[in-house]
């Protein structure tokens, strides 16, 4: 799954690892790149296992991506299947080499995550887990409690029990899942995650509740004070485009189309991909190639990084930078665009792009007279936002 | 009139002595806005030169208050330490907090939010991640320019910054009662409901622009709540048509996930509530001037 900038979608193992950091009961397991790396992963879980693959996408047992080993050697043979396997266009490039799950005797569902409607924490818990929650959500909806939690007041073993007696748990498991709604809890404001779900917590033959899939996103604004979650992002499937964005600090998605995209705010740059969608109607159906917002109070260097990850990408077949100036400055917008194709000039680059420069707001007449003034072939200024797609839209058409 | 602020507002700027707090104050004096103090415990007793215009530096938001009498807080602490900020705003019992500050952790705004909401609500809270509001040729607690237009009778809500702007600048000949940057993220202390409401109450607003974006279901609620309440005409805008799903485009609030949150569905929303719907921004002033002339 590829991202934005805020949220980070972990996989299924490193998800494991939190539960068990936090004291959610999680079968033993461990993650593998490489076939063989099974057969050691097996040995130490007693000679059998489950594996695996680790995709951040739903329905990978249907795909067949998860498989039992009753031996070392089968495990390999499964972890050869699985490795590489594409399930939904996910590539898989890592297994899970998990311990086998005790004889499963019921499957639920519990999580937290933010209630934006109501602007609070929401627990939801249901014991009709193992299936897609969003279907239970819509055809039982009576089977999924959802309870509101304070941010403040957080789960007690007390405010645990009442959930639990929400979704009406069986009396002989209710105390246990409590107990893992209160660890779960303690993960999701330990780890400043935005969602921490267990699908399924399986009661087993032993009595036991366990985690044995769960899915946890977490929130990049707080980074500042969780230094060990940079390392759980998945920077080897990321597009390479947004990763070298990322690594510039820019803001970027990659999308699907061949107008290349630049704005200062995420608002009016998700307005601009529509402007131009809709230009594009009348261009041969071309569409936007990406999203990058430079910010507020973008400087020139800023503005010349997003461009040169534009021209680099080779989907794209014309430019469109939409800047109202707010806080941003069009004069260093401007400055940008005349750099970055300097730049890109003594690279040796061969910059055959052309670009449509719409600039409004602050130091506007500025921006535009340097645009002027340099008189590049490939820039042209349109001075309405409507105007400009349109142009950005024809010249990707024409290529 | 205008809704939440006007020229008798007296506002200190918490963050003040850092970098954009200074940018940001000296422009907001520019614009008129009445500054009679900042805050940061470390200079308290000092005082800040705006060309010429000497701001007083408090411990406090308590002590500012008791001091000056202020009754706005514009908020440009960093991240790590906004939600403290916010918390002290909401102890001294402040109208109103304008949280500018961007890339605050949804732990921390949804901490704060709920100890306001303990507190009852006292401190009305704007943002965070937003450019804060203006009242053109009165005050302004925030970031949005305040050259971009004149005083008017259009009332102005929208989640996103630049948006706010870009709309000004296509309705700058007509003018603006007040506009609110409410901003995007997941939690948000005023909403597109409170402002309708407030515009719907301010004799000086005769329309009511309100741009959206996708993620949440925040325009449904307003579409919900203008068919009840909302007699004043509204036009809308919303942008993210072509925002892929399950993607974040900047705003941590923008996370399209099925259907519910998209774009199409908001604007279906809107426009079954009586309310104007632009394709573009400039289609929607269109949209506007239309509207006013009845």
């Amino acid at each position: 799954m590829e991202k934005g900038r805020t949220r980070v979608d972990l996989f299924e193992y490193q998800a494991r690892d939190l539960f068990a950091k936090h004291g959610v009961p999680v079968l033993a397991g461990e993650v593998i790149d490489t076939p063989e790396g099974a057969r050691a992963a097996t040995e130490r879980l007693g000679g059998k296992s489950v594996v695996k693959a680790q995709v951040k996408v739903g329905g990978r047992g249907k795909a067949g991506g998860v498989k039992l080993a009753a031996t070392p050697d089968e495990a390999v043979a499964r972890a050869t299947d699985i490795l590489g396997m594409d399930i939904k266009g996910h590539t898989v490039h890592k297994v899970m080499i998990a311990e086998t799950a005790p004889e499963i005797l019921e499957e639920y569902y519990v999580s937290y995550l933010l209630d934006r409607t109501n602007r609070t924490f929401l627990a939801m818990a249901s014991v009709a887990g193992g299936m897609d929650i969003e279907e239970v959500a819509a055809t039982t909806p009576e089977k999924l409690a959802k309870v509101p939690v304070d941010a403040n007041e957080g789960v007690s073993i007390e405010k645990a029990r009442e959930i639990v007696a929400q979704a009406k748990f069986p009396a002989e498991v209710a105390e246990k899942v409590a107990e893992v709604m209160v660890t779960l809890w303690k993960t999701f404001v330990a780890e400043d995650a935005l969602l921490v779900e267990v699908n399924p917590l399986a009661k087993v033959a032993s009595g036991d509740v366990i985690a044995l899939d769960g899915k946890v996103s977490l929130d990049e604004n707080a980074d500042f004070r969780q230094p060990e979650h940079e390392a759980l992002e998945d920077k080897a499937s990321a597009n390479p485009l947004e990763a070298a964005a990322k690594a510039k600090g820019l803001n970027y998605v990659k999308l699907d189309g061949q107008v290349g995209i630049i704005g200062n705010g995420a608002g009016l740059v998700m307005s601009t991909l529509d402007v131009v969608a809709y230009a594009g109607e009348n261009h041969g159906g071309v569409k936007p190639a990406n999203f990058l917002d430079i910010g507020g109070g973008a400087s020139a260097e800023v503005m010349a990084n997003g461009l040169e990850i534009i021209l680099g990408d080779p989907d794209v077949k014309s430019v469109f930078v939409n800047v109202f100036g707010g806080i941003t400055a069009c004069d260093e917008v401007a400055k940008g665009i005349v750099q970055a194709l300097e730049l890109l000039k003594n690279k040796g680059e061969d910059v055959t792009k052309p670009l449509v420069v719409r600039l409004d707001g602050n130091n506007a007449e500025l921006g535009r007279k340097i645009l002027s003034d340099a008189n590049h072939p490939l820039v042209q200024r349109v001075d309405t936002m409507d105007g400009a797609a349109d142009k950005a839209a024809e010249l990707a058409a024409a290529k | 009139m205008a809704i939440f602020l006007t020229k008798d507002s007296k506002v200190i700027v918490q963050g003040m002595t850092g970098a954009t707090g200074m940018k940001h104050t000296k422009l907001m004096l520019g614009d008129g806005t009445n500054i009679v103090g900042g805050v940061n415990p470390r200079k308290a007793g000092t005082e800040v030169d705006f060309d010429g215009t000497a701001v007083p530096v408090f411990g406090s938001v308590a002590e500012a208050m008791e001091k000056t009498g202020a009754d706005v807080t514009v908020v440009f602490v960093p991240p790590a330490f906004a939600k403290a900020a916010v918390v002290e705003a909401i102890d001294a019992g402040i109208g109103l907090a304008v949280v500018i500050t961007e890339g605050i952790a949804v732990h921390d705004s949804a901490a704060f939010w709920a100890y306001a909401k303990s507190k009852g609500n006292k401190t009305r809270i704007i943002g965070p991640n937003c450019p804060g509001l203006i009242t053109p040729g009165q005050s302004n607690a925030g970031i949005i320019p305040g050259d971009i237009t004149k005083p008017g009778r259009i009332g102005l809500v929208s989640k996103s910054g630049t948006l706010t702007y870009q709309m000004m600048y296509e309705l700058r000949d007509i003018g603006f009662s007040s506009a609110v940057g409410i901003g995007g993220d997941p939690v948000i202390g005023t909403t597109h409901i409170d402002a309708l409401a407030a515009f719907e109450a301010d004799p000086d607003t005769d329309l009511i622009v309100m741009i959206g974006e996708i993620g949440g279901d925040a325009e449904e609620r307003a579409a919900d709540f203008i068919k009840a309440n909302v007699t004043k005409p509204v036009v809308g805008y919303v942008a993210g048509f072509t925002a892929p799903e399950g993607k974040t485009m900047g705003h941590a609030g923008a996370i399209v996930s099925g259907s519910s949150g998209t774009a199409q569905a908001k604007k279906e929303a809107l426009e079954a509530a009586g309310v104007k719907v632009g394709k573009t921004p400039s289609e929607t002033a269109r949209l506007a001037r239309a509207a006013l002339a009845g």
